[in-house]
């Protein structure tokens, strides 16, 4: 295949997977504005930081307050990172890669494109924003229902899912890197109510607090939460989980090729050593020295997938 | 229904008296039948699918409406059996021509020696590109694919309006309009016998594949040039590709490696032997055209020459489809047919000769008056619709440069039905046949893309100026 057309297909999942990391976030600081609106403030920009949209969000001049943020985070076509921005880039990805796709997994992306087009071409009230936040959801869902149902499993699909794990990846490592200080053992409220909160956030903005709760009771401690999100393979949102996935693409992109490539190597890294554990270790070593770390090799083997599979001359 | 077959008009239903015409008789027995309801209910499913679908245009310099749906009429244009077969032999004369004329004009040149077209049309335009003179595209091949515009004035009377030889568009729309009629209504296929247009894609990739350059070892591997996202018919280049199971290119995803033209995949760069570009001549080789296109590939030229590849359609071929070339089709088809054209040209007056020029001006207000190079329904003036400022403008247009032009009487386009919110109403069309050729022959899809005007008494059938389109059925004997 095409390497533009297997970059339009990485870059679609990327987007797709975006869209709906950063529907989370907005829901993980509506509710915390709701529910504790002296902190909201400092919560709306933590969460501008993890969508990577912190400095293009104080260019605007705008004060951190529930209802601007969210409309830049949702409209905002000159915020790239914007729900509408992204949904477009996933769209165009797609119509690039048209003839990739089926007709099936095209008319989704069209048509989750028409749709929250639509719902978002006013700003969005604060008793819609629920429905709105679900929407997006939901079109993301029958993209990917699309997706496994009709597409072949062949060398695009890999493209595709390596685009999802490795955005997938970023966006929980970020979320790790925004809030590492509240799960450092050492802070002095440890144990209080305001870390219990802080906590579900965190664990909210990964759509993970029901499963932790199933997984670890009712107790909540910032290594079992840390290790949760890091190491825990059977949770879809962990480090852990993404790095084995990609590792799993790359191996049959390598298999079909016939080729063995410098980012197989990498995945095969980052899985085996960056993430063996055990949380302990990783606490010792440095909670944010780690996290840091593990976004600089996630970037890494981006750039090395694009090189090593010819995405761009 | 309003008014139709009226003195002025033929309308394709209803004739010139207002009996059904024969093709339509059974369209109109299930139409009659239907609730009007159901129908409008239909069409409006129809726009829904050509939205998800992606079945839109870009309209340029336009901002705001980024992405436009080509309005679908849901009654069909239908053509009988035996008027097909009338127009597709003028067709294939008409395609036949064309390219031995092509032929020619980058040859011996026989048609000027001979003095049936004047040297100059050809020394001094644009579209002619000496660096074809001597070359020999594969299979001799000029057109692969043109599409012949034709219109109709009467129940015997066809003519041709224009020949499309570059990279005539459209063809999409005559798939994706029989697809969603079979979907909206497929019980009327099971009572009108229509012949079908699906296999085009399919004729396409074989025509294209039997053109493959001398160097072609093995299966010929095919691709598609389009010039990206953002050109207003990306929408075509996808669909034929896809349909085709050929890869879509753009020109970064190109270069000449080892003599070849080779695209980058995944595995590394592979070699292309047929490219059908939806590109223009100019930017295909900013080594050899125009230096600062990004659509094209440096060297492909070298390569071409060489026979390292197919270019579809040849480089070269608008001198064919200039409108200042087409009054002289009548000579052309007999020049290298020996026959007489089967379907008439529209009469033109060529502004650049003086006598034709002054009567020009003198009846301007009645006549269509067209640029030599344009397309698209742009720059054009239609008198009897025209204000008198907008005439005033244009004539003076036309004493400045008269070269640029040529004019015609204002065709009294047929109509069909469209369906509207009361009823039935007719509407002015347009037909343009798309045309597949290779070394084994020519092929002509049944029917082809009827454009519809869609303002009541508009002669405007462009999509770029509102015209909608139609399913055009061809009859089965």
């Amino acid at each position: 295949m095409l390497g533009k057309t297997a970059g339009s297909l990485f870059w679609m999942a990327r987007y797709l997977e975006r869209s709906e990391n950063n529907a989370r976030l907005i829901d993980a600081g509506f509710r915390i504005a709701l529910t504790r609106s002296s902190t909201a403030k400092a919560e709306w920009k933590s969460i501008l930081i993890t969508a990577g949209s912190n400095q293009a969000y104080a260019a605007t001049g705008q004060e951190y307050s529930s209802a601007k943020v969210v409309d830049f985070m949702l409209r905002d076509p000159h915020n790239p990172s914007s729900i509408i921005s992204v949904v477009k880039q996933a769209r165009d990805n797609a119509r690039t890669a048209r003839t990739y796709l089926t007709r099936e997994v095209w008319e989704a992306v069209n048509t989750s494109w028409m749709t929250l087009g639509a719902l978002l071409k006013r700003q969005v009230r604060d008793d819609d924003l629920p429905d709105v936040l679900s929407a997006i959801r939901q079109q993301s869902a029958q993209v990917r229902g699309a997706w496994t149902g009709t597409m072949l499993r062949n060398d695009g699909y890999n493209f595709a899912r390596l685009g999802t794990f490795l955005e997938r990846a970023d966006n929980t490592a970020r979320i790790l890197d925004v809030k590492y200080y509240l799960l450092l053992p050492s802070v002095a409220h440890i144990g209080s109510s305001i870390d219990n909160v802080q906590w579900e956030t965190i664990l909210r903005s990964v759509s993970a607090h029901r499963a932790y709760h199933w997984l670890y009771g009712a107790e909540i401690s910032a290594l079992k939460i840390a290790e949760f999100l890091i190491l825990y393979k059977q949770m879809p949102r962990s480090l852990a989980f993404c790095a084995q996935k990609m590792q799993d693409n790359i191996g049959w992109l390598q298999r079909g090729y016939g080729e063995e490539t410098e980012a197989g190597r990498m995945a095969d890294a980052l899985l085996h050593k960056k993430l063996a554990g055990p949380i302990q270790a990783i606490f010792d070593g440095g909670l944010h020295e780690y996290i840091t770390d593990f976004l600089r090799a996630n970037a890494a083997l981006a750039q090395q997938i694009e090189r090593d599979y010819r995405f761009v001359v | 229904m309003e008014r139709a077959g009226s003195i002025n008009f033929f309308d394709e239903m209803q004739g010139q008296g207002g009996d059904v015409r024969t093709p339509y008789s059974e369209f109109c027995e299930w139409f009659d039948a239907e609730e009007p309801a159901r129908i409008h209910r239909k069409a409006q499913q129809a726009e829904a699918f050509f939205r998800t679908t992606g079945i839109t245009f870009n309209v340029y310099g336009q901002d705001d409406a980024d992405e436009r749906l080509i309005p679908f009429d849901v009654v069909p244009r239908i053509i009988s059996a035996s008027e097909w077969r009338r127009l597709s032999r003028g067709i294939e004369q008409r395609v036949r021509a064309l390219n031995a004329f092509l032929h020619d004009i980058y040859h011996r040149q026989e048609i000027l020696r001979a003095g049936r077209v004047p040297i100059e049309l050809i020394s001094r335009n644009e579209a002619f590109l000496p660096m074809m003179m001597g070359m020999d595209p594969p299979g001799g091949v000029y057109t692969h694919i043109s599409g012949t515009d034709i219109v109709r004035t009467g129940a015997n009377e066809f003519y041709v309006l224009e020949d499309n030889a570059r990279t005539p568009s459209g063809v999409s729309y005559m798939l994706e309009n029989r697809e969603t009629m079979l979907q909206m209504f497929p019980e009327l296929f099971a009572k009108v016998p229509v012949r079908e247009v699906s296999d085009y894609p399919i004729n396409l990739l074989r025509s294209l594949a039997a053109c493959a350059p001398p160097m072609c070892g093995g299966t010929p591997t095919v691709a598609v040039l389009t010039p990206g996202i953002h050109n207003s018919a990306y929408f075509e280049h996808s669909f034929l590709a896809d349909q085709m199971g050929a890869e879509l290119v753009e020109g970064h995803d190109l270069r000449v490696v080892g003599g070849r033209v080779a695209m980058r995949t995944t595995q590394g760069y592979k070699a292309i032997d047929v490219l059908y570009r939806r590109v223009d001549d100019d930017f295909l080789d900013p080594l050899n055209f125009r230096p600062d296109s990004v659509l094209g590939v440096p060297g492909i030229w070298d390569v071409y020459r060489a026979g390292g590849i197919t270019i579809a359609n040849a480089p070269g071929t608008g001198i064919a489809d200039d409108k200042a070339l087409y009054s002289y089709m009548p000579d052309i088809i007999e020049f290298y047919t020996g026959e007489r054209a089967l379907l008439p040209n529209v009469p033109t007056w060529r502004c650049s000769e003086p006598e034709h020029l002054r009567e020009v001006l003198d009846k301007l207000p009645e006549l269509v008056v067209k640029e030599v190079h344009g397309s698209g329904g742009y720059g054009m003036l239609v008198g009897p619709a025209a204000s008198k400022k907008e005439i005033a403008a244009f004539r003076a247009k036309l004493e400045a440069n008269p070269r640029n032009y040529i004019a015609q009487p204002t065709l009294s386009l047929s109509t069909v039905p469209i369906f509207t919110k009361s009823g039935l109403a007719p509407r002015h069309v347009d037909l343009r046949p798309f045309v597949l050729m290779s070394p084994q022959g020519i092929t002509i899809t049944p029917g082809g893309l009827t454009r519809v005007a869609m303002t009541k008494g508009s002669l405007v059938v462009n999509s770029s100026q509102g015209g909608g389109t139609k399913d055009t059925w061809v009859l089965e004997d």
